[in-house]
């Protein structure tokens, strides 16, 4: 495909704006992630990170979040081969996984909550629900945009509108992934093992 | 639950307002709006509001309803000032003055947070939306419709914080609220929490304005002017946009760590539940420190265009004024523990924090010199933005020897919260960036409205502005020294303080005045437009592109992207001084109008007012409106228009008005 | 007038003060400076001058490297001496460094209550309301929390302030040369009786400050966790009031009250401080 001066213009425009974006959004979470650093310690008598933190079941969501950043993958490449079916199969796999992921992760926000170690309990507990929530939320809002754009490729193809739109959506796909590997790893693993 | 809490969460007639001052307030308030509705009624005037500019993204429209609105929430912050003057002037002893000590806090903390939120980040966004698409020799910024919901979502916050006025009360822990103070326990009312929401969402809108400011600096420059030819103006809006994007996800954390507590009863900051109270502190000012310099960094570029324009000279050490621009943006991320030594950090983290404060000082300083040095063998016009720019020579000099002494921690011990920091931050903040944002707006407007300001009634604001700062300040830093702290709503009369608050109330009455001969200026300005056009485009004989069109700039602002090879292009172009040929004109493509961006700042109100009140159905409709606008737009194709290459000469061969 | 930071009644906020002038005279070497070429240059370079309209019309460039160097390096020099006199005057007056003195110093406990301030002097088992009584030359080490939102305490004749929080101890260290009465304050809000906080510090004589300690003790009314949570209650502006006796601990089981759900404080160690 070969494209006027303008548009590609405007899609530099758009991918530099979304990036700078992205990583004010990173530094959202640094915020959170010092939070959590900071207050981790703050448990007043309750309950601490390896009394409640159950490792396979972190893995789990980690694997199926990972899964979604493949399939996210996969439907870019789709993309560039113009078959938008392609991307709308990919971008539903996607959609079923990362959903699946949220599904998971509020059952054991439940779980915690029913059991003595909801979010009102500690500093601990408020930061790890808001951090690890906050990521959530970002997967959840995410779900939302892949549904809407899904809806937009198939009423109208893969314009050059909803190209741009998806290579928008898949940096902040893999962002979450990237997210989520530094919450695994400081929240989960950290919190179980040291 | 009952279905009357469902509906009406924690509203009830208790937060009407409580006291005479209180229901004055919300009666201007109400009163105001009811006024504006009635006469843009009166005079048919729906359509043109709506097509011209509440729809518009035009960032030239958008940057004149910024300055507007932040002119509304000025007379709020002054008349807290009026207010706050006179309880401390005369609440003495036996006497406790014209207001009690809660509404006193109330009043304070309303304060600071209008006048950073609303007044100087309403100036900063008016102006470089006015100026900074015109000086790179672009047609608009980068995402223009972001543009207008980052407008209409400060504007949510401005309506938050006046609905504030009429039901409800406010804050009374300090423009930064900290806690536990803001907590829940020790505050149980409304107030804190439309000191959060109005602030988070206006804190967003300001966070998009930075993306977009920033892409726009980044990506839309004319052809040939690389970053060391842009106008000094454009380098301190890139600093001061590289701050926002990075201090502003942080108060928008920290914002809502604090909401979480208060809402939810998390414990973040609670003095009880594992809490850590000083996280907040550290929290809030690596956003707060950033934040001074986000305010005055596009100050000291309008200083820098001022200085050589009214000289008739280039700006002395370009160079060095990047580079210490972009030495400011760096070491503002290693200071902001100052505004807390007293925190009981230790020597080490203290020294530290002192010493890069210090060290801060000296590209400041580099650029007054250069300042002064734009201006050696030159030719010198007293115009008042020139005037304006002496005022602030004079106190942010002297302002700046109080920021030294009090980045040393051991004399910050002493002085800190008391009314010498008071003055302090003050002299920097009006003579720094409200002078600067004043000299700004009587420069640049004849290009956004084809006509002169009134110079007899700048001049004379600018004295009203420089004598009465001194009067409503100087005494302050006297009484740090004699042990005042800050935000006493009363003290005893052994203290011989009084006397100098009463000097302090005469300073803040002239700045007032100041003000109000800022809005004669205004009006008689308006009056008289047609005695002093802009016939020229360039009235001031200035050096940058945004002169070398017609004034006002139209729409597309340039009818041929201009081509740039030097800096200072407009003035090398004059000296060129080649035939004015009319160019070849082409059509045009100007973003549509759209109402996605009112209806979005509508809801984010309601979000905030729903979260205020725990009304959940309301937080809810307001949550599904802003997505359902927000995924609307982003269906919308046809986000263009054109206009014709005919109209566009029509246009340029205009007579001025 | 009374102008208590610049007539400084203790070592410490002499010092401090020092440091301020010190900063002040270092400032004039660059301001004043920039004040003379502000006018001047003001002056000189006026378009209505005849000079002014001598020049041609002022398009040039005269980017001079020896000025740009030395406004660059002068006040990089003024800041290394400023930093080093940070170093060394932050180590040297750190609030929690003991004061070098003859005399062994005192403690006392400090309590920032809404909207009083409680002195409790462990070793001579008394306490006070809004009034604090040491003896002159004799340093005195203050620990400081709060049952209340963020305080501050400042008694400016005597030293900067020192931040008091509740859940957690700070310190400051503080002398008076001779006898004296200082006022003192909060210096951070805390709510609505915030103005009606204030304090005197006495420093006395020896002698008298052992008349007043045994008084005091006579006239019993005993400080116990029954009437302190009567004095706890939100009240401001409150007169000097005395406590001949103190229960044991009342200090850490107010700082306890934050650390934890339980309110059993057996084999905890907070770091805090035991009288």
């Amino acid at each position: 495909m070969t494209y006027k001066p303008e548009e590609l213009a405007a899609d530099s425009k758009s991918v530099f704006g979304f990036f700078t974006y992205l990583m004010t959004d990173l530094v959202l979470f640094a915020a959170l992630f010092a939070t959590y650093a900071v207050l981790h310690s703050g448990v007043f008598g309750g309950p601490e990170s390896e009394q409640i933190f159950n490792a396979p079941f972190a893995l789990l969501e980690t694997v199926i979040l990972l899964a979604s950043s493949f399939s996210c993958g996969m439907s870019l490449l789709a993309a560039r081969r113009g078959s938008s079916r392609g991307v709308l199969t990919s971008l539903a796999l996607t959609f079923i996984l990362g959903g699946t992921f949220v599904v998971l992760e509020l059952s054991e926000f439940a779980r915690l909550a029913a059991n003595g170690a909801g979010p009102g309990v500690s500093a601990f507990l408020s930061s790890y629900f808001t951090l690890v929530g906050t990521h959530g939320l970002h997967v959840a809002i995410g779900l939302v945009w892949m549904a809407a754009l899904c809806v937009s490729i198939y009423a109208r193809g893969l314009t050059r509108g909803n190209m741009r739109k998806l290579a928008l959506l898949s940096l902040f796909w893999h962002f979450l992934d990237i997210i989520w590997i530094f919450i695994f790893t400081i929240v989960y693993l950290a919190g179980i093992i040291l | 639950m009952t279905l009357s809490h469902f509906i009406f969460g924690n509203l009830s007639f208790a937060a009407l307002p409580e006291n005479a001052i209180a229901w004055g307030g919300a009666l201007v308030v109400v009163g105001g709006v009811l006024v504006v509705l009635a006469l843009i009624t009166f005079f048919n005037a729906w359509g043109w509001i709506w097509r011209d500019w509440l729809t518009s993204l035009d960032p030239k429209r958008i940057g004149i309803m910024y300055i507007l609105v932040s002119v509304v929430m000025f007379v709020r912050g002054l008349f807290d000032v009026g207010l706050m003057r006179v309880q401390q002037a005369t609440s003495v002893g036996d006497a406790h003055g014209i207001l009690t000590a809660t509404h006193f806090q109330e009043i304070f903390s309303a304060h600071g947070s209008i006048m950073i939120f609303f007044v100087a980040m309403g100036f900063m966004f008016g102006i470089v939306n006015l100026v900074l698409p015109l000086q790179i020799g672009a047609r608009d910024v980068a995402f223009p419709f972001l543009n207008s919901a980052s407008f209409w979502l400060f504007s949510a916050g401005a309506a938050l914080i006046n609905l504030s006025l009429i039901v409800g009360d406010f804050s009374t822990a300090g423009w930064l609220s900290y806690p536990p103070l803001s907590e829940l326990a020790y505050s149980p009312t409304s107030g804190v929490d439309y000191w959060i929401w109005s602030l988070q969402i206006a804190g967003i809108g300001s966070l998009l304005s930075g993306v977009n400011f920033l892409a726009t600096i980044v990506k839309m420059r004319a052809r040939g002017m690389s970053y060391m030819k842009m106008p000094m103006f454009a380098w301190t809006v890139f600093g001061a946009m590289v701050l926002v994007v990075f201090a502003f996800p942080v108060l928008t954390v920290t914002l809502a760590l604090l909401s979480l507590d208060r809402t939810l009863g998390m414990h973040f900051f609670t003095a009880a539940g594992g809490g850590n109270m000083m996280m907040y502190v550290n929290l809030i000012w690596a956003w707060g420190h950033p934040e001074v310099y986000i305010l005055i960094l596009p100050a000291f570029g309008i200083f820098s265009e001022v200085v050589a324009t009214f000289s008739g000279k280039k700006l002395a050490g370009y160079v060095s004024m990047v580079y210490a621009i972009w030495a400011i943006v760096f070491l503002s991320w290693l200071v902001w523990l100052h505004h807390f030594f007293t925190m009981g950090a230790g020597a080490d983290v203290n020294a530290f924090f002192g010493i890069m404060t210090a060290v801060i000082a000296i590209p400041t300083g580099v650029k007054i010199f250069n300042w002064l040095f734009t201006m050696y063998r030159g030719r010198i016009r007293f115009t008042s933005p020139m005037l304006w720019f002496m005022g602030f020579v004079v106190l942010f000099t002297l302002g700046g020897v109080a920021g030294v002494v009090l980045s040393e921690p051991v004399a910050d011990y002493q002085l800190h919260n008391s009314l010498f920091l008071v003055a302090h931050f003050h002299t920097m903040i009006v003579s720094g960036v409200l002078f600067g944002y004043f000299a700004g707006i009587t420069y640049w407007f004849p290009k956004v409205t084809g006509f002169h300001l009134d110079e007899r009634w700048g001049i004379r604001a600018f004295w009203l502005w420089l004598v009465g700062f001194i009067l409503a300040f100087g005494p302050l830093y006297i009484l740090g020294f004699m042990g005042a702290t800050r935000r006493l709503d009363h003290y005893d009369p052994s203290l011989g303080w009084q006397w100098l608050f009463i000097v302090a109330a005469v300073g803040a009455f002239l700045i007032m005045l100041g003000f109000l001969s800022q809005i004669i200026q205004l009006v008689v300005s308006i009056r008289d437009r047609k005695l002093n056009p802009d016939t020229t485009g360039d009235p001031w004989y200035g050096r940058t592109l945004e002169w070398s069109m017609r004034s006002p700039a139209p729409e597309y602002n340039f009818a041929v992207l201009p081509e740039v090879t030097e800096r200072d292009e407009f003035w090398e172009m004059k000296k060129a001084a080649l035939p004015r040929t009319a160019p070849a004109y082409e059509d045009i493509e100007v973003p549509r109008n759209s109402g996605a961006g009112i209806l979005i700042g509508a809801f984010a109100t309601v979000i905030g007012f729903g979260i205020i009140w725990h009304i959940w159905w309301l937080l809810v409709v307001g949550l599904v409106g802003v997505a359902a606008c927000i995924i609307m737009r982003t269906f919308d194709e046809d986000t263009e228009r054109v206009i014709p290459a005919a109209e566009v000469a029509r246009i340029e061969n205009m007579k001025t008005i | 007038m009374n102008i208590p930071v610049l007539d400084p009644q203790g070592p410490v906020a002499l010092l401090e003060l020092h440091v301020m002038i010190i900063t002040v005279v270092l400032c004039a070497i660059v301001v004043v400076p920039v004040f003379f070429l502000l006018f001047y240059f003001a002056w000189r370079y006026r378009a209505g001058s005849p000079r002014a309209s001598a020049l041609h019309l002022p398009d040039w460039d005269h980017d001079n490297l020896a000025a740009e160097f030395s406004w660059w390096l002068v006040p990089t020099i003024i800041i290394v001496v400023l930093a080093i006199i940070a170093w060394q005057s932050t180590h040297a007056l750190d609030p929690y460094k003991p004061l070098a003195a003859d005399v062994p110093p005192m403690e006392i406990d400090v309590v920032a209550l809404d909207w009083k301030w409680l002195f409790i002097y462990p070793a001579q088992g008394i306490a006070s309301i809004n009034k604090v009584e040491f003896p002159a030359g004799t340093p005195v080490h203050f620990y400081l929390t709060a049952d209340a939102p963020m305080n501050s305490f400042w008694i400016p004749a005597l030293a900067g302030q020192i931040m008091v929080m509740p859940g957690m101890t700070t310190q400051l260290n503080v002398m008076a040369d001779h006898p004296g009465t200082y006022a003192g304050m909060s210096a951070n809000i805390s709510g609505e009786g915030f103005s009606g906080m204030s304090f005197t510090a006495d420093s006395v004589s020896e002698d008298d400050f052992d008349a007043w300690v045994s008084s005091t003790k006579a006239g019993a009314n005993p400080l116990d966790q029954n009437s302190y949570a009567a004095l706890a209650a939100p009240s401001s502006y409150l007169p000097v009031a005395y406590y001949g006796t103190v229960e044991q601990s009342l200090f850490d089981s107010i700082l306890m009250k934050y650390m934890s759900a339980s309110s059993s404080m057996e084999g905890m160690d907070m770091g805090m401080h035991m009288p």
